[in-house]
Order: C-alpha cells, then sequence, then structure tokens
C-alpha cells in the first residue's frame, strides 16, 4: 500500500483515497470536432516514469488534489493543490 | 522440426532422453524482415505462427525485450470462457475457444486445455439479472451457458460453501462447461516451437526503442537494444507496454495500464474440479495440474508499470476466497506476483490497423486476454496479412471511440476475466 503525501492533511495510507486518473486534461470545447472530443474523453499519455494524476483524499479531507508519481517506481515525486503550478 | 508423438516419447525415455532437439533457434537479428511483432507473449507468438502457416509469409521477426512469455502470458490465471454479452464479443470469444479446441494437435504442443467448465457466482439479485441475461444472449449467439440453483453449483463444485452464514450468500452461479483453464506457459512455448519451424525468428532479450518512418510516413523500420532492423509492416502486441511503444511512432491510445496480481498456493491433492469466479466479492481460483490452487485477485487502483500489486488487493481476495471455501483457510500461499494489463474505456480489445500505414496493433485484452490468444492471433495476422480487418474483428478498431460504437463489457460484466 502507498502513503499519499495529501497538501492538506500530509501522509496517509493509500485506501483513504481514490483515484482520479490522468492530470491537466483539459476539458474539449463545446464546439470540438470528433477527434478532440475522443482525445478528451479516451485518449491517455498513460506514461511509463513520470505522470501527472488527479487523487481525491476521499476518505479524509475529500478534497481533489494533483500529484507526480514515477509509475515505475511508484514514488511520489510531488502532489500539489488544484491550480498550483507544479514546481 | 522434431514431432512429439507416443513412439518418440517411448523411444526418448529408452535412450536416456538426449536425443531432443532444441525447440527453437536462438535467432540473431537479420537487418530486415517482411514483417515484424513486438512482442513474444501468446498473442505475438501466435501472430507469426499463422502470419506464416495461413499467409504465406516466410521473413517474420518477434521481438521481445526479456523471454518470451515473461509478460502477461506467464502470469496470468488462464481461464478461458466465451460467455460474453454482447455479439461481438461472443463471436470474438468463441473463436477463440474453437481454436483452442484444436490447438495441441495444430501445434504438435500439449497446450493442455482442459475444458473443466467455469462457474460465475451470483450473490444478489443484480448478480442473477445480468448473469441471466448473459445465459440468454450466449445461446442466442450459440454460446453455451447455463443458469444453475445453489445446490446444482455445490454439486458442480462441492469445496463450495452456500451456506447461511455468508455474509456474500450465493444465489445461483451461470455455468459455461466448454470454458476452463489452458497450461500458460505451453501456448507461448508451443507457438514459438510451431513458428520457428515455419522460418519465424524468435529474437529475445530485445527491447524496441524507437518507430522508424520513411518521409511519406510510412512505417520504415525499428531501433532495438540490438541494432536497427528494417520492416514496411510492423505489429504491435505489447499488452502494458502498448501506449509506450505507441508513442514511439506519435500515436495517444485510449489505453491505461495498472497491475493485476495473482497468486499461488502449496501444491495439495486434487481438490477442485473447475474454475470458479465471483465478480462481486473478487475472487477467481481454479487448480493447476501440479496441484497448486491459482487464485487471481484484482487490480490496483492506480496507473503503474511496476508489475506488482499492493498487498490489501490480494488479502482482500483471500477473505473472499476463505469465505467461498472455509476448507482453504489453512492454506499458505506460495508466490504472489503482478502483471501490467492494458485496460481500455470499455474493455474490450483493439486489433487493428491504425492511422500509420504499415503499424498495425493489437492490444486492450487487459485483465482478460489469455482466453483470446489464438482467435486474436489469428484474426491480427489476418488484419496484418490483408491491410484490412477480418469480419470478426473489424467492430474491436480503434475508431469505435470516436464514433461512440464502444463494445461495453465493462458495464455488461463490471469485471472481466
Ligand atoms: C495476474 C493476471 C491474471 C490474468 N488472468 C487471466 C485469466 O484468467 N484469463 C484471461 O483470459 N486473461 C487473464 N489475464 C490477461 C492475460 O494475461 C493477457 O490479456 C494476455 O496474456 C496478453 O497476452 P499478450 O501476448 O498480448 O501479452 P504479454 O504476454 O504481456 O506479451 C507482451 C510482451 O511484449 C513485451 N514487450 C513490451 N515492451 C516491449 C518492447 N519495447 N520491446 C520488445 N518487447 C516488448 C513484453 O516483455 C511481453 O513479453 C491475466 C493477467 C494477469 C496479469
Ligand atoms: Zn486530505
Amino acid at each position: 500500500m502507498l502513503l499519499i503525501p495529501c497538501p492538506y492533511c500530509g501522509e496517509r495510507p493509500e485506501i483513504e483515497f481514490s483515484y482520479g486518473g490522468e492530470a491537466h486534461v483539459v476539458r474539449a470545447p463545446a464546439n470540438a470536432t470528433d477527434a478532440e472530443w475522443t482525445a478528451f474523453l479516451y485518449q491517455r499519455s498513460n506514461a511509463r516514469g513520470s505522470y501527472a494524476e488527479r487523487w481525491r483524499h476521499a476518505h479524509g479531507c475529500g478534497r481533489f488534489f494533483n500529484a507526480r508519481r514515477n509509475t515505475v517506481t511508484d514514488f511520489f515525486e510531488q502532489t500539489y493543490k488544484i491550480g498550483e503550478v507544479p514546481a | 522440426m522434431q514431432k512429439f508423438s507416443a513412439f518418440a516419447l517411448a523411444k526418448e525415455a529408452l535412450s536416456g532422453q538426449k536425443g531432443w532437439d532444441r525447440q527453437w533457434r536462438d535467432a540473431a537479428p537479420k537487418p530486415a524482415y517482411e514483417a515484424i511483432i513486438v512482442g513474444g507473449g501468446g498473442h505475438g507468438l501466435g501472430t507469426a505462427y499463422y502470419l506464416a502457416k495461413k499467409h504465406g509469409l516466410r521473413n517474420i521477426a518477434v521481438l521481445e525485450k526479456g523471454w518470451i512469455g515473461g509478460g502477461n502470458t506467464g502470469r496470468n490465471t488462464t481461464i478461458i470462457r466465451s460467455n460474453y454479452l454482447f455479439d461481438e464479443s461472443a463471436a470474438l470469444y468463441d473463436h477463440a475457444v474453437k481454436l483452442w479446441e484444436g490447438l495441441s494437435a495444430d501445434l504438435n504442443y500439449n497446450v493442455m486445455f482442459s475444458q473443466r467448465g467455469v462457474l460465475m457466482l451470483s450473490h444478489n439479485v443484480h448478480d442473477e439479472q445480468v448473469f441471466k441475461r448473459h445465459v440468454h444472449a450466449n445461446r442466442l449467439n450459440g454460446v453455451d451457458n447455463e443458469w444453475l440453483s445453489p445446490e446444482q453449483a455445490k454439486s458442480f463444485c462441492p469445496p463450495l460453501n452456500i451456506g447461511p452464514g455468508m455474509r456474500h450468500a450465493v444465489t445461483g452461479a451461470a455455468l459455461q462447461r466448454r470454458a476452463g483453464t489452458a497450461r500458460h506457459d505451453a501456448v507461448a512455448w508451443g507457438y514459438a516451437r510451431a513458428a520457428d519451424a515455419l522460418g519465424v525468428d524468435i529474437i529475445q532479450n530485445c527491447e524496441v526503442t524507437g518507430i522508424d518512418r520513411d518521409a511519406s510516413g510510412r512505417i520504415s523500420g525499428v531501433q532495438t537494444s540490438r541494432g536497427a532492423i528494417a520492416t514496411r509492416r510492423l505489429g504491435i502486441v505489447a499488452a502494458g507496454n502498448t501506449s509506450v511503444l505507441m508513442a514511439m511512432a506519435g500515436q495517444r491510445m485510449p489505453l491505461e495500464s495498472y497491475p493485476l496480481q495473482a497468486l499461488v498456493s502449496e501444491p495439495i491433492k486434487p481438490i477442485f474440479p473447475c474454475v470458479v469466479m465471483s465478480n462481486t466479492i473478487h475472487a477467481y481460483i481454479s487448480q493447476s495440474d501440479k496441484g497448486e490452487l491459482v487464485i487471481g485477485a484484482g487490480t490496483d487502483a492506480y496507473i503503474s508499470y511496476s508489475q506488482r500489486g499492493a498487498l490489501h488487493i490480494s488479502s482482500h481476495t483471500l477473505e473472499a476466497i476463505c469465505e467461498l471455501f472455509p476448507m482453504f483457510r489453512r492454506m499458505r500461499m506460495l508466490r504472489n506476483w503482478g502483471g501490467i494489463v492494458d485496460v481500455t474505456p470499455d474493455r474490450s480489445p483493439i486489433i487493428a490497423r491504425t492511422d500509420v500505414p504499415g503499424l498495425y496493433v493489437n492490444c486492450g485484452w487487459g485483465t482478460g486476454g489469455f482466453k483470446a490468444t489464438p482467435g486474436s492471433a489469428d484474426l491480427f495476422a489476418y488484419t496484418m496479412a490483408k491491410d484490412e480487418p477480418h469480419r470478426i474483428n473489424a467492430p474491436f478498431n480503434l475508431e469505435r471511440f470516436g464514433a461512440g460504437r464502444l463494445i461495453d463489457e465493462a458495464a455488461a460484466a463490471a469485471v472481466a476475466h
């Protein structure tokens, strides 16, 4: 089980969190083409290595935040609040 | 290729087993191939075999970064069944089951396909409705599947607990009798040996690190840890690593890769006659011919390439196993591992051409592609040889996401295996 540093509450065990998938995927505008909608809804970088992703501290403060985690080692490089720019 | 037969076995038994050949050559890469398959799992090796056998291609290589069968093919719980809900899926998975039925003879290699039956347990009204709907849909598609009462399920699988004290009572089960298991390693080795005999080069310890395209955008070759190799026809069959490889050709995929775990117990005498799955409390179990209980757990919540899952995931499955089969409560688990599964939004695979000329992809099998190995390989070989899909895999294209024509087995089953 991972220990995840919530930017509000500090390190907590993984089972307190829910996963939100890739971060910084920008919503397609209402007049987007089918290709743009496909990219927004379905395509993900699914990177092997450093990955930006969303988490929610569902059984804690309840808040969403972003993280950068290495998907090979599972090591959390950093977590940051929504709206913050990663270091 | 030296044929396996009762006669050959007897002869070798008498002469100290010294006369067996290598099963396949340890090939070194040639400068160019007519077709290259990336990924030496069952699907990739099978694709090479069918390309050579059914489509007459001779100059084919399978590139594998580690050892063949070392990916999900060698890590899975080997459940084979075809009782999927939608017409497209039933046709796809049943095509595979039909090939499984003749595979040992076709490859002259015992893949130990055992149609011992797969029992899928229902624990509540919702399960019952979903499974009965599957039973009816399957029957309309000519796929066997039947509904059993708890008592009938217990007589089919005597270790099953259907007693009143259960937290998640068994309210019935769907049984596919033609379903079962096969020996995972034998599938990789059998295809490798048969493909090698048709001249396919199986190149291990050869990681693909780049994909080359010519001025027109067409595939022209690959960069590997063992040098550059030219080809104009490239098939990516890399399971959890598909997104990484497709990114080398500038393609973003509708895939996410998750660790999926399994574990085996200490070996015991034959006790467990079939395969039992419970999607609701998340456990799958069968007994291997070596005697180990083979148990499948769930995926981790997050994307990872770590090839190991979290302990709380496997503990959760073991709790379910202990409740369903109280007689296993005191058994010890010997090994626990993970594989990286590539999951699509609709939990159906992609066996298709891509927007890049000469580039084909077979992926998205997620948590449940072992069962499809021969069918997937056969259809992907067809697609690569003819540059167009076979009728059966035509719906499993990349365009279905943009077009909204999902084959939503995720919604149909909630879990796939
Ligand atoms: C724990 C677990 C349990 C499962 N249980 C079942 C089950 O009961 N029933 C079922 O039907 N399915 C099951 N599955 C799913 C099944 O294992 C897979 O869908 C199937 O085996 C995929 O086969 P494959 O040949 O496509 O992939 P793999 O066997 O993973 O082969 C892909 C190969 O590509 C290689 N590769 C990757 N990147 C590169 C590169 N850059 N260069 C060269 N080679 C590369 C890898 O090393 C690997 O050997 C399970 C999976 C897991 C992990
Ligand atoms: Zn918090």
